[in-house]
């Protein structure tokens, strides 16, 4: 009898795992769990990320709390079986809210034996190993350095090791369907999924549904798989190997009352991005050039051209961005998607928006750099890029949605700030969130914000002799915007470029007063942008130590939060959503902690901005390996800060 | 009105070239071949009897590229080379709009290259005016990448090392559907060909060789000198025989042998066989090896006038038609739907 969690500390969500419950069902035990973490694993050519997608969305539809980490190569198909070439998908689920994928796997499932070697690190011991035992043949093993044969020579004694002969199993599931033996074989991440989905009693409609449309033009291979995936349920109810299956019950008190689904970052991004043109009523334009991982937002925005959404694949990055705010001149809603490289090219035109001052999204999905980096891994080291990273004084707001679903609330936010501010606006999500993926409880479109922005329709000014006029640099005295005025407004034609401009008139002008008040006009435009204050979670109001955090890491931080509040020490959590400009109450909330840790997937860059506006110590943790923060990790970090 | 303009609101009044004058001093060097440019769109603009503000000039960085300040339409002084991208965006996102972009040899063929190309092929409902002066100017005085090989500036001191781009022909060879030629002190050449550029449905791409007079004075003087422009100027018009030179001596013939052009003193004999122009062909052979007349040192033998021009499905047309039949297929975009999706699952509080 292995436990299905390994359990570091007490406490609950994300900390501890318990058979809370069993019966015996047909024979078959049947164990409770409050929650799991599954990995599979095989070559990037195995469909791993389309098992651990159905499994999800099995899951989702169960209605457990989930969050999903898929790992995949950047080459499309990596040379097969070795370790470059693994390709993994981490699904965590539970009874009750989570906040990350989960540390380490409760249960791995190894399609071969470089995803058991590259994997097995993570896996803690007494957890479950499901091995493809037929690939643990002499070539593929030594290709990946095994001198003997790991099922055999006691090296997996620790673990809960289930061999299954996979393929053999596939192959003889579909033999009726006269598929060749490579065909057939293809199916065997399918026979894995309905293994797993026995165990874990998952609901198998959906699935069936899934394959059956997926394969819609070849319907002998829909059936292949659905047999094959029919056929590993079928494996794990008969087979003794497999003696328990478990249950976690669905997260009932968890969520609030609601419609909910399973959503993606960059789908929750997408839909952000239509949802903010709907509720401006103005129209969507995506300039953009395809990116790992922002790509997939082009792809998506494509598909919803009947929203009035124009998407443009442009030659290059520069074009990309140009486009966009070429169609923002014209009055439409614009936005380009990139990741880091992108954003170097496109900086010179961000400069550009900055001085014509009108309204431009730019999304930068992180992704590990310098330079092409790890195009498919996920890293914070965007974010001085985003603050600084163009000539001249040109500030740029910046928004960083914290979750998946949250993706969706940031890119109304950061359309709200570009349309009334007339600004360009950073949005920096990064590749977990981009792929990774959780419940998320769809919202009705009457509580979505007014996003409506006023073109201007006439004369703004009187010149000293009484003429109306149209000045296109004249601002709103509150706002500090200034107008924005669409070609084909009769009267207010005007000419607006990159070279400074006089205040008001919107003229070329070299007047070195005018340069230094238009200088800090638009600095104190973007430092006057209304950001909600920066809430403090400190339950027991006696914390010492505060740890803050922007973007993707709220999950780990509040998962370590969690575990350090368990363990009995006080620990105050904070989590910036805007980062330029920073809440107004900020610098109070620093200087409030003896201690302020902040935790990045850079060297120190939101710690580098702090320290040289607030003048505060600050305690900060780095990582750099392209995956997110453990939880257990950071919570050790956070102990050692509040007792040091 | 042509189907290029068709969805461009039509001025009320009738305009002159004084409504197209902006109230800003134009600021360059005295001479210069971009005044007469600037007069010839100006004079010629009324014409086109367009609501002045659904008229858009977009430029890059360069001399000419100052040109929008001065028409008193809306525009755009953007960033080096990349006028085109975001012109197209306007365009795309604005049928609307009559979308000029103003560029040089420099703005166009060097930084800009890759956006221009693009443009051409994708045959967005743009005007462009190419200003090729041969030089640099803004940035006083060094080589362009359509000066001449050997070429003395500041930054080749030794002579420029670089073979030039002929700008005709590079648009030719990335699919332009209308391409043209004109010079700046020809005011009845250039308004006949912005004229055609103007009335094109799709990308018009018009190079005006453009004199700079204080960095590369002289450059097109074989062109303007009423004694050598005889023989050194093609005036290539749709329907008519190629001929050129004193008395119309001298015509474009395919040379049998290797199917390229020539030029030939035409006689009783060959009169039959001297080229007549096409601009509309299929083909853009033709145009291409026209283009290739020109001797790239002395601009001897030059064309000018409209090489091509056929009709081509527009890029923003085309866009716009996606939407429509997106809304046709699928019915217009319904948020709640969308974001609802079609795997739910419901929390009862």
């Amino acid at each position: 009898m292995t436990s299905q969690v390994s359990s570091p500390t007490g406490g609950r969500s994300d900390t501890d795992g318990n058979d809370t419950d069993g019966t015996v069902d047909g024979g078959k035990e049947v164990r409770r769990l409050d929650r799991v973490i599954i990995r599979f694993a095989g070559d990037s050519g195995d469909g791993m990320q389309l098992t651990g997608d159905r499994f999800t969305s099995e899951t989702a539809s169960f209605g457990n709390d989930l969050s999903t980490l898929p790992n995949f190569p950047a080459e499309i198909r990596a040379p097969a079986g070795t370790l470059p070439g693994v390709s993994s998908f981490q699904l965590h689920f539970a009874d009750h809210d989570i906040l990350t994928p989960g540390d380490a796997p409760n249960v791995l499932v190894a399609m071969n034996p470089a995803a058991l070697k590259a994997n097995l690190g993570d896996v803690p011991h007494g957890a479950e190993i499901i091995v493809n035992t037929d690939e643990f043949t002499k070539r593929p093993m030594a290709k990946v350095g095994y001198d003997s044969n790991p099922l055999e020579d006691g090296s997996l004694d620790a673990y809960n090791v289930h061999p299954v002969p996979l393929t053999t199993l596939t192959i003889e599931a579909l033999k009726e369907f006269g598929l060749s033996r490579k065909e057939a074989e293809r199916s065997k991440n399918m026979f894995a999924l309905g293994l797993l989905s026995w165990m874990y009693h998952r609901p198998t409609e959906s699935t069936e549904a899934f394959l059956r449309k997926k394969f819609a033009k070849k319907p002998q291979i829909a059936e292949a798989n659905v047999a094959a995936f029919r056929a590993g349920w079928n494996f794990g109810e008969t087979t003794e190997d497999f003696a328990v299956s478990y249950e976690v019950a669905p997260a009932t008190a968890t969520f609030p009352p609601g419609t909910y689904r399973n959503i993606s970052g960059n789908l929750a991004l997408s839909y952000g991005l239509i949802a903010a043109s709907q509720q401006a009523d103005l129209p969507l334009y995506l300039g953009s050039y395809p990116i790992t991982p922002a790509s997939d937002i082009l792809h998506e925005l494509s598909k919803h051209k009947n929203f009035g959404v124009r998407t443009f694949q442009a030659e290059d990055e520069i074009a990309g961005i140009g486009a966009a705010l070429g169609a923002a001149f014209g009055g439409a809603l614009a936005v380009t998607t990139t990741s880091g490289p992108g954003v170097a090219l496109k900086s010179e035109t961000i400069g550009l928006a900055v001085s014509l001052e009108l309204p431009l999204l730019i999304v930068d999905i992180q992704r590990g750099g310098p330079s092409t980096g790890l195009p498919t891994k996920t890293e914070q080291a965007d974010l001085l890029q985003a603050m600084y990273g163009r000539n001249g004084e040109a500030p740029v707001p910046i928004v960083a949605p914290r979750t998946p679903a949250d993706c969706f609330d940031a890119a109304l936010d950061a359309a709200r700030i570009a349309l009334t501010y007339r600004t360009p606006v950073f949005l920096l999500s990064d590749g977990y969130l981009a792929n990774g993926s959780e419940p998320w409880r769809v919202p009705e479109t009457d509580e979505l914000p007014d996003l409506r922005v006023r073109f201007a329709t006439g004369p703004n000014h009187e010149l000293a002799d009484g003429t109306e006029v149209f000045w296109p640099y004249k601002r709103d005295p509150e706002t500090l915007a200034r107008p924005w005025a669409v070609p084909g407004t009769p009267g207010l034609e005007h000419r607006i470029g990159g070279i400074e401009k006089q205040d008001g008139t919107g003229n070329i002008s070299y007047d070195p007063a005018n340069h230094d008040f238009m200088v800090r006009t638009r600095q104190a435009k973007i430092d006057g942008i209304a950001v909600p204050d920066l809430e403090v979670d400190d339950p027991t109001g006696g914390a010492r130590t505060l740890v803050l955090g922007w973007g993707s890491t709220y999950g780990p931080i509040t998962a370590a939060v969690r575990r350090v509040r368990a363990a009995g020490d006080a620990v105050a959590q904070a989590h910036l959503r805007n980062l330029n400009p920073f809440p107004a109450n900020l610098g109070e909330v620093l200087r409030r902690y003896e201690t302020v840790v902040v935790p990045e997937m850079n060297l120190g860059q939101l710690a580098t901005l702090l320290r040289a506006k607030y003048l505060i110590d600050i305690r900060s943790h780095t990582q750099v390996s392209g995956m997110p923060f453990k939880a257990a990790q950071l919570a050790d970090v956070l102990k050692e800060a509040i007792h040091d | 009105m042509t189907e290029a303009l068709s969805l461009v609101p039509k001025a009320e009044a009738a305009q002159s070239m004084k409504d197209f004058k902006s109230d800003q001093e134009v600021r360059w060097c005295p001479g210069c071949g971009d005044y007469a440019i600037l007069a010839a769109v100006q004079g010629f603009m009324p014409e086109l009897g367009l609501a002045r503000e659904n008229i858009v000039f977009v430029s890059g960085i360069g001399c000419s590229s100052r040109f929008p300040y001065y028409m008193n339409t809306y525009g755009m002084h953007s960033i080096h080379g990349r006028a085109p991208a975001i012109a197209t965006g306007l365009a795309s996102s604005r049928r609307d709009l009559s979308v000029w972009v103003v560029t040089g040899d420099g703005d166009a063929l060097s930084i800009g290259g890759n956006h221009l190309i693009h443009a051409l092929r994708r045959n967005v409902n743009l005007k462009i005016l190419l200003f090729n002066n041969r030089i640099y100017g803004l940035t006083k005085g060094q080589y362009s990448p359509t000066s001449e090989v050997g070429k003395i500036t500041k930054s080749t001191p030794m002579g420029s090392l670089d073979a030039p781009f002929n700008p005709v022909s590079l648009a030719i060879g990335a699919e332009a559907s209308f391409v043209a030629r004109t010079v700046d002190s020809d005011r009845k050449h250039l308004t006949e060909v912005l004229r055609q550029a103007a009335a094109h449905p799709g990308t018009a791409l018009v190079e005006i060789y453009q004199n700079c007079n204080i960095f590369n004075d002289g450059a097109f003087e074989a062109l303007k000198d009423k004694d050598r422009a005889q023989e050194a100027v093609i005036r290539l018009e749709h329907g008519a025989p190629i001929r050129f030179g004193v008395d119309n001596a001298q015509g474009v013939v395919r040379d049998r042998a290797t199917g390229d052009l020539k030029v030939v003193t035409v006689t009783a004999e060959n009169e039959a066989d001297v080229l007549v122009h096409d601009a509309h062909a299929a083909s853009p052979t033709t145009a291409f090896a026209l283009s290739r007349l020109a001797d790239p040192d002395t601009l001897h033998r030059t064309p000018i006038g409209v090489f091509r021009s056929v009709d081509r499905p527009v890029y923003d047309t085309q866009m716009s038609d996606q939407l429509e039949a997106a809304v046709e297929q699928q019915g217009k975009g319904d948020l709640a739907a969308l974001l609802a999706g079609n795997d739910t699952w419901t929390v009862v509080g």
